[in-house]
């Protein structure tokens, strides 16, 4: 009865899952990567800017000021690992595993699975260059919290319905 | 089962299903368009021009005929400027309007009630055409690579635009429509891989973003206000990952005793992604306090509220307070059928637009090929219970043991359907109502205080970084 195709207001995209976002208050699939930003867990004023390459695995890890991180020598840091953990969450294991295009060996992902798989490949380390414009990413992603309401008509979001469908 | 001819709010839903001429025919049109775009316009193949050239035939007897056709000719040969892909969106775009019209009317069979045909006037002036530029030369680099050529280079190419227009309350429209859009895109880079594409969606977002970046395309100018009892019917949410809107639907009675009509009033409201579920409504609570008196099941009196020509309240709380208890139900079974629709502005004009207040009773619930129907007059009438928000006490089961339904009737996808807005129920044998949006407002419900303590939570994290971060 129904064709996807042809549905004017078809899902796309599943809606984010709700989750905590003390620890890692920023993450996204965006550029090719998976990309977001990590507390510190001893400095309050410090978050570290980590990221995994879709397909390479590349990975990258270091404070917002620039600094790498201690942890990501030769292998995924904790940093690391919490953000697969919360991008899996946010977003659904299998949602991440196609991302970064990673195949688990019991074809059911999970976040321990899709961090396992990528690390036995022994990805490269790759620079911080990405570590900028993921937190200017990550600026632009609070500055929705500012931006004002309004009670003009927004016709443009009757293509948007919600789904009760989870990622 | 209720007689159909009772009068009042009973709806002949077998109307519904009867077929509408040339409905098929300007359909096929669009599909020949959207097929085209979704290989791209840079090289077109013959089976896209063939597309191209239908979509110029299908509105070969109209004011857009010499344009269309001379834009086709061009795509076709892959040389399509700006304004040639501006004019095949416009093509599109009116074909789908005759579509809306004639769905309309079968709308207007079915609830028997009146409808303002008075045309809506054309919309105001539009500063920032630096910005609109920019998104259209954005939207034209997306038709040239078409969905199946799409990658993350040329689909972030949106982030600047949306990024600078969204502080600019008069680009607004445009901005959370192309928010939305690139946000999917990105999620399906690169197109070559994609297993299927949302043609007609895509195609849908494509042409309607086109179009508001014409300047003075996006205004909804007020065009009088309203003094008099507003009494709500329910809420309809909408959201994409980075915006959300909610929209009370009502019926609008004038203090001077003039015909009541059906209006709107919404807020709306950019988010980050991570504030979901209750979240939603925590932001958009503060500034419309309808969505309390939806909550606590009262009407509200209107003093001087400013309303465009398409029935939507341009809210302001100073314009409103609480009024007197108000049911829902009541209101759907005796001000509803008497109240008058009003007229869809020109660019407003599409099928996905159409969301009219019914009022269902009587019916048969039961389930086709996985989805929920009501049997109204004989007539099996799809249940959209996907567009109940999550965030709320009602649930796809309610809905399926419910003896009368509130909702908004739709078309997509060939077929009108009912998306509820509140149902009437049994539970432990007393009779209920429960409300989509009935935590719009706040709520006392144990799953509802804990989805909102989780939401206050998220949000309190960001504020906190947000504090720390962007003002440095
Ligand atoms: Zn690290």
């Amino acid at each position: 009865m129904s064709d996807w195709e042809r549905s004017s207001t078809a899902r796309v995209i599943p809606p984010a899952r709700p989750r905590k976002l003390a620890k890692v208050p920023f993450v996204e699939l965006a550029d090719g990567r998976l990309q977001g930003v990590v507390s510190s867990g001893s400095d309050i004023e410090r978050v570290y800017v980590s990221s995994i390459a879709a397909g390479s695995w590349t990975f990258a890890c270091s404070t917002n000021n620039n600094r790498p991180c201690g942890g990501a020598r030769g292998g995924f840091c904790n940093h690391i690992r919490a953000l697969v953990n919360e991008a899996v969450l946010q977003y659904g294991a299998e949602r991440v595993a196609r991302y970064l295009r990673v195949e688990t060996a019991d074809g059911e992902p999970d976040a321990q699975g899709v961090t396992d798989a990528m690390s036995a490949a022994r990805p490269p380390q790759g620079d911080t260059a990405a570590a900028a414009p993921v937190f200017s990413r990550f600026l632009r992603h609070l500055a929705y919290l500012e931006l004002a309401p309004t009670t003009a008509p927004l016709p443009e979001m009757q293509w948007f319905p919600p789904t009760r469908a989870v990622a | 089962m209720v007689p159909a001819d009772q009068g009042g709010g009973v709806m002949r839903a077998d109307l519904l299903a009867e077929p509408t001429a040339g409905l098929d025919e300007a359909l096929a049109a669009v599909d020949a368009f959207d097929r085209a775009l979704t290989g791209g316009l840079l090289r077109p193949q013959p089976a896209q021009a063939a597309g191209l050239a239908e979509l110029a035939g299908a509105v070969a007897g109209t004011p857009l005929a010499a344009r269309v056709a001379e834009a086709a000719d061009r795509a076709a040969a892959g040389a399509a400027g700006e304004d040639h892909l501006v004019a095949l969106a416009a093509a599109r775009t009116a074909l789908l309007g005759s579509v809306h019209d004639a769905l309309m009317t079968r709308v207007v069979e079915a609830t028997g009630r009146p409808h303002d045909e008075e045309p809506a006037p054309a919309p105001g002036e539009q500063p920032a055409v630096n910005l609109l530029a920019a998104a259209r030369s954005w939207l034209c680099d997306l038709a040239r690579c078409g969905w199946r050529g799409i990658d993350h280079e040329v689909v972030s190419g949106a982030a600047q635009v949306v990024s600078a227009m969204l502080p600019d309350p008069a680009l607004r429209r445009l901005a959370t429509l192309l928010d939305g859009f690139a946000a999917e895109l990105a999620a399906c880079c690169p197109g070559a891989t994609l297993d299927r594409v949302p043609e007609r969606r895509w195609a849908d977002l494509w042409s309607r973003a086109t179009l508001l970046t014409v300047p003075g395309a996006a205004g909804t100018p007020v065009t009088s206000t309203v003094t008099g009892r507003l009494l709500p019917l329910g809420v309809d949410v909408q959201e994409h990952a980075t915006a959300v809107q909610a929209q009370v639907h009502a019926v609008f009675e004038p203090a001077d005793g003039g015909t009541p009509r059906l209006v709107r009033a919404g807020v709306s409201v950019p988010k980050p992604d991570t504030v979901v579920g209750a979240g939603l409504w925590q932001l958009l609570r503060p500034h419309l306090s309808l969505l309390a008196a939806v909550s606590e099941g009262r009407s509200m009196d209107l003093a001087d509220m400013p309303v465009t020509a398409e029935g939507d309240l341009v809210w302001a709380d100073g314009h409103a307070r609480p009024g007197e208890p108000a049911d829902a139900f009541a209101t759907a079974r005796v001000a509803l059928p008497t109240a008058t629709g009003t007229a869809t502005a020109a660019l407003d004009r599409h099928p996905a637009r159409i969301a009219v207040p019914v009022f269902l009773e009587g019916y048969t619930a039961g389930q086709d090929d996985g989805t929920l129907t009501f049997t109204v007059a004989g007539h099996a009438l799809a249940v959209d219970t996907d567009r109940v928000p999550a965030a709320g006490p009602l649930t796809p089961e309610a809905v399926a043991a419910s003896g009368a339904c509130i909702g908004l009737l739709r078309w997509d996808n060939g077929a009108y359907r009912v998306q509820p807005l509140a149902v009437e129920t049994t539970v432990r044998k007393k009779a209920v109502a429960i409300h989509a949006g009935g935590w719009a407002g706040g709520t006392t419900d144990k799953a509802g205080v804990k989805a909102e303590k989780a939401a206050t939570d998220a949000v309190a994290v960001l504020r906190e970084r947000a504090g720390k971060l962007l003002r440095k």
